[in-house]
């Protein structure tokens, strides 16, 4: 498929292109293709808009992500107690540390 | 399909001043695999460590075995890709695990490893730090903080369908492994991305199973400028390139 063999910077170019040319086409006048002005003063800013609203939604996911990274306190002693286990076992069996 | 015994699993420890770990994670690999009654291989490939720690893999061989254990060195610095090259050129196992030799990962995932891949006849089996119950000991939130903000650029940029990029410790097919080794040319925490992406290109299937690691190194080790600037450095290459 084109998707497939298409770079991920070639997809965002051919996605960005996209988008760009149909925004600018509206919100710019472009002959023939006249949206009553309402629409049209709410066109030419959306991009900013896009880009701020991602800026807060990435913010906030990272955010997010980052309060509820698990802290494994229980593995770590868990591991403690292994370690003892392995350190006793393998010194009976005649590993010199 | 046969019973168990059908499949062998190999270990690929690679190994740099391991001398104190090495033979607890060899341990506790050989109590999981008795466990869990997998049949296994451990094979430990050293860059010409200068504390002992070849000198300690031998006791080991001695130990359990030379059909459990098995040694190789190589003697230049070697990136992790080289490592596996060389410790897959004698892997009897069909399937291979790679894992730190530090004891951030513990060998008990294993086995879930291994019961994730048949559930989903899945082709990778990654470790995931950032789903489930998976999370990280030992570290504090400035180290969090990036290693989250750094997972979530590289979802926006490569969408690469597995959650932990970065992570090290995973099961393979060995023929998938060595497929991969073939395509993959970065270093270090890009290397481990690089082989996630590739596999999704190659339309490799990818299960995930959730790992704690366990980091007591934190304090000493190097998370600085430099490993960031590489990489941003090797993510945006991934980005132009897959």
């Amino acid at each position: 498929s084109l998707q497939a063999a298409m770079t991920k910077l070639g997809q965002w170019l051919c996605g960005l292109a996209l988008l760009g040319s149909a925004w600018a086409a509206l919100a710019l006048e472009a002959p023939g293709l006249r949206l009553p002005p309402p629409f049209r003063e709410a066109l030419l800013p959306l991009p900013l808009y896009l880009l701020v609203a991602f800026g807060c939604y990435s913010l906030a996911t990272v955010g997010y992500r980052l309060a509820t990274f698990n802290d494994c306190e229980e593995a770590a002693a868990e591991l403690q107690e292994h370690i003892k286990e392995a350190r006793r076992d393998l010194r009976q069996r005649g590993l010199r540390f | 399909m046969a019973a168990g015994g059908a499949h062998k699993v190999s270990v690929l420890l690679p190994t740099y001043n391991e001398r104190d770990n090495l033979p607890l994670v060899v341990w506790l690999l050989v109590r999981t695999f008795q466990d869990s009654g997998n049949n296994f291989e451990i094979i430990i490939i050293d860059d010409g460590s200068p504390d002992g720690t070849q000198e300690i893999a031998e006791q080991l061989v001695k130990i359990y075995g030379s059909d459990k254990i098995v040694m190789r060195e190589i003697s230049a610095l070697f990136s992790s890709g080289t490592a596996y090259i060389h410790g897959m050129k004698h892997a009897t196992g069909n399937f291979i695990v790679i894992m730190d030799a530090d004891l951030s990962h513990h060998p008990k995932f294993i086995p879930e490893f291994i019961r994730k891949q048949k559930e989903g006849n899945f082709d990778i089996v990654s470790g995931t730090r950032y789903k489930g119950n998976g999370g990280v000991y030992g570290w504090d939130l400035k180290r969090k903080l990036i290693s989250r903000g750094a997972n979530f650029i590289t979802q926006v940029l490569l969408r690469p369908g597995a959650s932990d990029l970065t992570g090290s410790f995973r099961l393979y097919r060995k023929e998938v492994l060595q497929k991969l080794m073939e395509k993959c040319v970065s270093k270090g925490y890009v290397f481990q991305m690089e082989m996630i992406v590739r596999a999704r290109q190659l339309g490799y299937t990818i299960g995930e199973v959730p790992i704690t690691f366990v980091d007591r190194v934190y304090g000493e080790s190097k998370l600085g400028g430099n490993e960031i600037v590489s990489f941003l450095k090797g993510l945006l290459t991934l980005f132009a390139t897959t």
